[in-house]
């Protein structure tokens, strides 16, 4: 059942039909976000306007942490069952993990300065997002670099898995080390620490985050599949090109 | 449009990047998406390689 699913032609018929309604959820729930982030939501007594920040940021490192999971669990698909929707899944949430991580990483800063008077330091929680985000670059990276899919699929998979270590990292530094990072406010035991109108905003951006980055990933598959049938084709018309030719 | 204070430099630059992140990913989608089905179209049409080659 579940291979039937995942075969490459039922998927890009099931995502073909499931795109644009993600798109335009994510578009409105963009819309009412930033409506309620600017216009619904008040300052915060501590960090004044820039609470505002917050609605982009972390929405963003969720988002970073979510696709690097996805690549994981893409990447033992690849290496434990060899299924091909696995790889292309992992390809293509790369590129997008690795805006996501971007956009935490500076939005984090842009926060910083005015909060910490500083843009960036050398704290744990910091840190180990820069390292994510250097992990999404090697990755990638890794990819144009070896030229056979086959061998650059496994390759990736294994720097992927490796670099997995770094996500609990990442969620539990603010417990395990002292921060200059706050710890969490909103998936913590006891509820958010969070009042209602700030938390409002940011659910909202997060799940249009979510969705906005789903629709990507689905795109992003579907382009992948492509790319490897023209790979396909191109390596066969150059066989009957030589075999004529001999 | 609201008030921002004194840190909006910071604000709308955090919004600035973002947005600037979120259409380069759409674009990219966009563009690669085209590409891949024009080549994928001339090869089946069986009219010679495709111009956008494959990328491993």
């Amino acid at each position: 059942m579940l291979t039937r699913l995942a075969n490459p032609g039922f998927f890009m018929r099931v995502s073909g039909l499931a795109l644009a309604p993600l798109a335009a959820a994510a578009a409105l729930l963009f819309a009412l976000g930033l409506y309620l982030a600017f216009f619904a939501s008040p300052a915060d007594y501590q960090q004044g306007e820039t609470v505002r920040i917050m609605y982009i940021h972390v929405p963003a490192a969720w988002l970073a942490l979510f696709f690097y999971s996805i690549m994981a669990v893409s990447a033992l698909g690849t290496l434990v069952w060899r299924h091909p929707l696995a790889d292309v899944s992992q390809r293509a949430a790369a590129p997008i993990g690795a805006a996501f991580t971007l956009v935490c990483l500076v939005t984090g800063s842009l926060w910083g300065k005015p909060m910490w008077g500083t843009y960036w330091v050398w704290d744990a929680r910091l840190t180990s997002v820069l390292v994510l985000f250097l992990m999404y670059c090697g990755v990638l990276a890794l990819w144009r670099a070896v030229d056979d899919p086959g061998r650059a699929a496994r390759a990736v998979a294994v720097l992927t898995l490796v670099g997995a270590v770094n996500i609990p990292i990442v969620k539990y530094s603010v417990e395990w080390w002292s921060t200059l990072h706050q710890g969490p406010s909103v998936f913590r035991m006891g509820g958010p620490t969070i009042d209602p109108s700030m938390l409002r905003p940011l659910l909202v951006m997060a799940l249009a985050f979510t969705l906005f980055g789903t629709a990507l990933h689905l795109a992003g598959m579907r382009t992948e599949i492509l790319r490897r049938r023209v790979r396909s084709l191109t390596l066969l018309q150059a066989e009957r090109l030589e075999r004529a030719a001999a | 449009m609201m008030e921002t204070g004194r840190h909006a430099v910071f604000i709308w630059s955090a919004y600035g990047l973002t947005c600037l992140v979120a259409f380069g990913l759409v674009l990219r989608a966009v563009l690669d998406h085209r590409a891949q089905t024009r080549a994928l179209a001339r090869l089946e049409a069986g009219s010679g390689p495709a111009g956008s080659g494959p990328r491993g």
